[in-house]
């Protein structure tokens, strides 16, 4: 309900109300079905293996945990400025968005698909809405074929189209998916969308404190969170958590063609910016954006500024 | 987890399938689809030892409702507030 567009049934006096804090619409807000349809051309959702074909996972309930009709994966069709697309929102919600054999076979599935579509000459454009932790632990070794399965397709599609990843949040994407946002041409994130393949807690876990305190929010935010993502380069579109935001970027993304080529493979780059970096000194986003040659992130607390409302 | 099925009378069929809510901590995912009669619930939940109380919330909230529907539940530890609304808000939907 809003409270400044209801009409009052009682006299309305001359107070003028302003809000006090402006409400955006929040992509993270949204369901993963809501996110996908967020971003399609008005009317043209279409859901493929929706909740009611019930292909859920069958490995959960043999564990004691409780499957969800969609295995936590939203495939949808429909258009993108006109042009034929398919979008993946992974739903953060259920299992942290890990990929199991289902989920998995889907988001793979739909990007294969895309593939062989423009190999028969159809064109298409996909997205996809990575909100994971990576492989669901229950599914372990399916999960991870799973993964090595949306990877090739990645990189199959990507010969053809712009493959657009966006990492919104609250969850992120980290693990075996982080891999899979790296391999994406372009790369969307907002502040809140962390990026990573091992999260804070594990890397203080398996290499100490002294390596890395997960519980320095500022060190973290500056390390794995999208602004820092975006000014190190590992992300190509940092934008607000709103949902013309994200959507204008998306659509930007095509309508400019696409990084090219794509990050993950310009490996002379890679090689070359890991030959300036000195292991022994600890770097920070800006020391990390210098060598990169990008330019310096002058706003530093917008690195290190937990976002506000941020999951802890 | 448990698994329960429970059947209520009901009255008119729902006019189209609905599907709300998601399986993530505190609430609940509910698939209603149209029926020729009465209520069947096909409820799967994460928490043990609570029969009594869906029984208690399902029957109050059935015996309202007023439809004829195959519903299937997948809980992940909604409170019965959050069982009650996202059930009206499925029903909401499929009118």
């Amino acid at each position: 309900m809003n409270a400044q567009t209801d009409t009052p049934t009682g006299t309305v006096t001359d107070t003028v109300r302003t809000p006090a804090v402006v409400l955006k619409d929040a992509f993270t807000e949204l369901s993963a079905r809501e996110r996908a349809a967020s971003l399609l051309d008005e009317g043209t959702f279409r859901e493929l293996l929706g909740p009611f074909e019930r292909l859920e996972s069958p490995h959960l309930a043999p564990q004691g945990i409780v499957p969800q009709s969609d295995d936590g994966a939203v495939v949808a069709r429909g258009t993108l400025g006109g042009e034929r697309a398919v979008v993946v929102a992974l739903d953060g919600k259920f299992q942290g968005g890990g990929i199991g054999e289902v989920n998995g076979a889907k988001l793979a599935a739909a990007l294969e698909l895309a593939a062989d579509d423009w190999e028969s000459g159809k064109p298409i454009r996909p997205v996809v809405l990575l909100e994971t932790g990576g492989i669901r632990l229950q599914e372990a070794n399916l999960g991870l074929l799973a993964i090595a399965d949306i990877h090739a397709a990645i990189v199959r599609l990507r010969q053809y189209t712009p493959v657009v990843g966006v990492v919104a949040g609250m969850v992120g994407c980290f693990g075996g998916m982080g891999i899979a946002a790296g391999l994406c041409t372009d790369l969307v994130v907002t502040r809140q969308g962390r990026l990573g393949l091992n999260g804070p807690e594990v890397i203080e876990q398996e290499a100490g404190v002294e390596e890395f305190d997960s519980r320095d929010r500022a060190l973290v935010w500056a390390t794995i969170g999208g602004a820092a993502r975006a000014a190190t380069g590992l992300a190509e579109r940092l934008v607000d958590d709103d949902v013309s935001a994200v959507a204008d970027a998306v659509h930007g993304v095509f309508a400019a063609g696409g990084t090219e080529p794509p990050r993950s493979a310009r490996v002379e780059d890679a090689l070359a910016l890991l030959a300036r970096i000195d292991p022994a000194r600890r770097l920070t986003a800006r020391d990390l954006a210098e060598l990169s040659g990008l330019p310096s992130p002058t706003d530093l607390t917008a690195l290190t500024d937990e976002p506000n409302g941020a999951a802890k | 987890m448990e698994q329960h099925t429970l059947t209520f009378p009901g009255g008119a069929p729902v006019a189209r399938r609905s599907h709300v809510g998601v399986v993530g901590s505190g609430d609940l995912e509910v698939l209603l689809e149209p029926a020729d009669d009465g209520v069947t619930i096909d409820l799967r939940t994460s928490v043990n030892g609570f029969d009594a109380t869906w029984t208690a919330v399902l029957e109050r909230f059935f015996s309202r409702a007023g439809i004829a529907a195959k519903v299937q539940i997948n809980d992940f530890g909604a409170t019965p507030g959050t069982v009650a609304l996202r059930l009206a808000q499925a029903v909401e939907a499929a009118k």
